[in-house]
C-alpha cells in the first residue's frame, strides 16, 4: 500500500503481477465480447432492449475480482445497477446467462425471461435484483451493511450507479444513513462517472467539480479515480475497500468511465469513436511491457467472438417462459 | 383488555423475542417515545431512523435481503407516499429475479380518519396498497386481530403492510389477548411507558404471551345475519357492527364481516354470506374512485350477479383532495354511523 505508484505514467512498469494483468484483460475481452454479442442480438431482433457496459470494463472487472464471493452477510453485498457484466463475469458468471437474459428464455438465470439485459440478480453470490429505477439501490445498500456490522466479520456493501442519477434523493439518503456518527456502515459507495445522463450531459446535470467531493460534507471518506484504467481501478478499489472492511465506515468513490457504446439501444447502441476505450489502451500497455503480444491477444478475441456465437445459437433456440409462470414467485412459500 | 397500541407493543415483544424480529425501527420508533402513538414503547430492537422515508423503506429491504427480519414504520401513511416505487421495488423482487430471492419485511404505518389529523394526518392507503402486487395487506379493527395478525406478518416470508386504524388504536379489546393480565391497571402499569423521565424505565413484559395468530387471508364472521351482508375493515368495522345491532331493533338482520386480510382477501367467506343475503354494501374510507372496494363490487357482479337481490354497494370516503380540520368537514369526507345504518337501511329495503 504504501510503494510509491506511477501507474499514470504509461511508460512505468505496470504494479501487477502478471498473472492478475493477463486475469483481468482475460475478463476485460469476455465482456466486451459479451455486450457486442449482446448488441448484435439486439439489432439482429433477438431481443427488445440493450443495456450494458462496455467502456466500464476496466472498473468493473477488478470489482468482481475484489469482492468476497458467497451468500450472506459475512460475504460482501453488491447493490449493482444495469452496466456490470464485467463484475459478474469476474464473480465466475458464465456469459450465456446474459445471453439467455437478452433473448428471455425461461433459462435466463437472473429473471426466467422477465427482465431486461444486464439485470442480474445471484442471491448465491448476494448481488441484489438489478432495478430499472435508478439510483434506489442507494437507499437499500444501508440495510444489508446494518446487518453485516451487527453480524461481525469483515464483509461489506458496494452500491454502484451513475453519476446524473446522483440527483435522486437515493443518493443522499445512502450519504446520510451510511454515515451516521452513531452508526457508521460499511458501505462502498461507487458513482461511475460517464459524463452523460441518458442524453442529459454532466454540465446539464450537476455542478459539483467531482461527485466525490459531496462526501466531505459527510465526513465520508472520498475519492475520484480513471476508472478507465485497470490498474489504477484495481489498487484504488483494493485500498478503498481494505479501508471500508476493516473501520466498517464507508467510503465513497467516483471512477471516470466511458460510454462506448451510448446509453442504450435507446440512443443507437453505435460504438463512440471520441471515447477512451479502456480495453485498446490496456492492450496496447500490455504489449509494450511485454505482458501478452498482439497475436495473443488477437487470438483471445476471436476465442471469444466464436464461444459467444455459439452461445447465442444455444440461447436462441431454448423456449420463452410458459405463458401460466406468470403466477409463479408472485410470494415466496414459506421454506 | 389491551388497546391497539398496547396489542401491537406486546405482539411486537414476542415478535422480537420468538420470532426473529431484529430491527424495529422508523421516525421517533425508539426511545425515548417510542412512536407517536407509543406502538413501539420498551422493546428492545427499536431504534430511530433518520427522517426520511425512503431511507426507511430502503433499509428494510437491505435488512431483510442481509439476512435480517425487519419491522419498519413509516410515521403516517400521508407520508409512504414518496417511496411508492420502493413499495413496487419490494412486491416485484421475488417475482422479477424468478424466485431468487425473497423479502421478509413488515411495514406498518397509522392509517384513516378519526383523530382530527387534517389533511396530512387521515389518509388512507388501502386503495393503493392493494394496487401493488407481491405485498400481502393487512388491516385489524380490534386488539386481539392487532396482536394475531402481526405475528402471522412476522412469520412472512414476503413483504407485508400492516394498516393501522389510527383511530382505533386507543380502543379497548373486548377479547382477551392470550397472555395479557386480567385487569387493564396492571396491563397498564406492566408495559405503558410514564410521562416525564423514561430513561431508567423498563417495561414488564406480560410473561404467558403466545404466538397467537390470525391467519392473512381469513376474514372474521362478526355477526350473523340473513337479509344484508355488510363487509368492512378498520375503523369503519365497529361502524357497521353497531349499525347492524341497531338495525337488528329494527327487525332487519345484517351479516358482518371483518376482512382483516385485504390481499390475499377471504373470498369463500364473503361468497356464501352474500349468496345466502342477496345483498351486499363494501364499507370502507378511502377515497370512492378507484376504490379497493369497487374490486370487490365488480367481483360480486361477476361472479354472483344470479344470487343478487339488489345491486351490490360501495360506501367510502368521498373523492376530494384532503380530509378539512373541521369537525364538519371531517364529519362529511368519511363514512360516519349514521351513513352506514342509513345505507344498510335503504339496502335492506331496495326493491327492483
Ligand atoms: C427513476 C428513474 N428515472 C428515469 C429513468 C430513465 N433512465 C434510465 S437510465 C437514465 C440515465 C441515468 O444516467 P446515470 O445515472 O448517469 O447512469 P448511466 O446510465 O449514465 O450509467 C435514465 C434517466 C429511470 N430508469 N429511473
Amino acid at each position: 500500500m504504501s510503494r510509491p505508484r506511477l501507474i499514470k505514467e504509461s511508460s512505468a512498469p505496470l504494479p501487477l503481477d502478471r498473472e492478475l494483468l493477463v486475469r483481468i484483460h482475460d475478463l476485460m475481452v469476455k465482456t466486451r465480447v459479451l455486450e457486442e454479442r449482446l448488441i448484435q442480438m439486439y439489432k439482429q431482433g433477438h431481443g427488445y432492449f440493450w443495456i450494458g457496459g462496455p467502456g466500464e470494463e476496466a472498473f468493473n472487472v477488478p470489482l468482481g475480482l475484489l469482492m468476497k464471493k458467497g451468500q450472506g452477510p459475512e460475504y460482501d453485498f453488491l447493490h449493482a445497477h444495469y452496466r456490470q457484466s464485467g463484475t459478474l463475469l469476474a464473480l465466475g458468471e458464465e456469459p450465456i446467462g446474459a445471453l439467455r437474459q437478452m433473448k428471455n428464455t425461461a433459462s435466463d438465470p437472473y429473471s426466467g425471461g422477465r427482465n431486461f439485459a444486464g439485470h442480474f440478480s445471484l442471491r448465491k453470490y448476494n448481488v441484489a435484483p438489478v432495478s430499472s429505477p435508478i439510483e434506489v439501490q442507494y437507499s437499500i445498500a444501508p440495510g444489508t451493511a446494518m446487518v453485516q456490522k451487527r453480524v461481525g466479520g469483515d464483509g461489506i456493501t458496494i452500491v454502484t450507479g451513475g453519476d446524473a442519477g446522483t440527483a435522486e434523493g437515493d443518493f443522499a439518503t445512502c450519504l446520510v444513513w451510511s454515515s451516521r456518527p452513531a452508526n457508521p456502515l460499511p458501505v462502498l459507495i461507487i458513482v461511475t462517472n460517464n459524463k452523460w445522463g441518458i442524453s442529459t450531459s454532466a454540465e446539464g446535470q450537476h455542478g459539483e467539480p467531482r461527485v466525490s467531493e459531496r462526501g466531505k460534507a459527510f465526513n465520508i471518506r472520498s475519492k475520484t479515480i480513471n476508472g478507465n484504467d485497470p490498474v489504477e481501478s484495481y489498487l484504488e478499489l483494493k485500498e478503498a475497500m481494505e479501508y471500508v472492511r476493516k473501520e466498517r465506515r464507508p467510503f465513497l468513490l467516483e471512477a471516470n468511465v466511458s460510454r462506448l457504446y451510448g446509453h442504450s439501444s435507446a440512443s443507437g447502441a453505435n460504438y463512440v469513436t471520441e471515447e477512451v476505450d479502456c480495453l485498446k489502451d490496456f492492450e496496447k500497455r500490455l504489449e509494450q511491457d511485454g505482458v501478452l503480444t498482439r497475436q495473443q491477444m488477437d487470438d483471445l478475441r476471436n476465442r471469444y467472438t466464436e464461444d459467444m456465437a455459439a452461445a447465442a445459437r444455444i440461447a436462441r433456440d431454448e423456449p420463452l417462459p410458459e405463458p401460466e409462470s406468470i403466477w409463479k414467485h408472485i410470494f415466496a412459500e414459506d421454506k | 383488555m389491551a388497546n391497539m397500541a398496547q396489542a401491537i407493543r406486546m405482539a411486537l415483544h414476542y415478535a422480537e423475542t420468538h420470532l426473529g424480529v431484529t430491527d424495529i425501527f422508523g421516525e421517533d420508533v425508539g426511545a425515548p417515545l417510542g412512536g407517536v402513538f407509543t406502538c413501539t414503547q420498551g422493546l428492545k430492537t427499536t431504534w430511530n431512523s433518520p427522517l426520511d422515508e425512503r431511507g426507511i423503506i430502503g433499509a428494510a429491504m437491505g435488512i431483510a435481503m442481509g439476512g435480517g427480519r425487519p419491522v419498519a414504520e413509516i410515521q403516517f401513511c400521508d407520508y409512504v407516499y414518496n417511496t411508492i416505487d420502493l413499495l413496487k421495488l419490494a412486491g416485484n423482487t421475488c417475482w422479477s429475479s424468478n424466485g431468487d430471492w425473497n423479502l421478509p419485511m413488515v411495514v406498518r404505518t397509522p392509517v384513516g380518519s378519526g383523530i382530527r389529523g387534517s389533511i396530512y394526518h387521515s389518509h388512507s392507503f388501502d386503495a393503493t396498497m392493494t394496487h401493488i402486487p407481491g405485498w400481502k395487506v393487512v388491516m385489524p379493527s380490534n386488539p386481539l386481530d392487532a396482536y394475531g395478525l402481526l405475528i402471522s406478518a412476522c412469520k412472512e416470508q414476503n413483504p407485508v403492510m400492516y394498516l393501522e386504524p389510527k383511530a382505533l388504536l386507543r380502543v379497548k379489546g373486548e377479547e382477551r389477548i392470550p397472555g395479557e393480565p386480567d385487569d387493564d391497571r396492571t396491563l397498564s402499569k406492566l408495559i405503558d411507558a410514564p410521562l416525564g423521565d423514561r430513561s431508567q424505565w423498563k417495561p414488564q413484559w406480560p410473561e404467558a404471551l403466545e404466538a397467537f395468530a390470525v391467519p392473512i387471508g381469513k376474514g372474521k364472521l362478526v355477526r350473523e345475519g340473513h337479509q344484508v351482508t355488510v363487509v368492512s375493515y378498520g375503523r369503519t368495522l365497529p361502524l357497521c357492527a353497531r349499525a347492524a345491532a341497531t338495525l337488528a331493533d329494527e327487525g332487519i338482520s345484517v351479516e358482518v364481516i371483518d376482512l382483516r386480510s385485504l390481499w390475499p382477501y377471504d373470498w369463500d367467506m364473503m361468497k356464501a354470506s352474500i349468496q345466502k343475503t342477496g345483498r351486499v354494501l363494501f364499507v370502507n374510507e378511502d377515497t370512492e374512485v378507484t376504490n379497493f372496494g369497487e374490486h370487490l363490487v365488480r367481483r360480486t357482479v361477476d361472479e354472483l350477479f344470479y344470487s343478487l337481490l339488489a345491486p351490490p354497494r360501495l360506501l367510502a370516503g368521498k373523492f376530494v383532495p384532503g380530509i378539512g380540520l373541521a369537525d364538519t368537514l371531517e364529519m362529511a369526507s368519511v363514512p360516519q354511523q349514521n351513513d352506514i345504518t342509513t345505507a344498510l337501511r335503504a339496502l335492506a329495503g331496495e326493491q327492483p
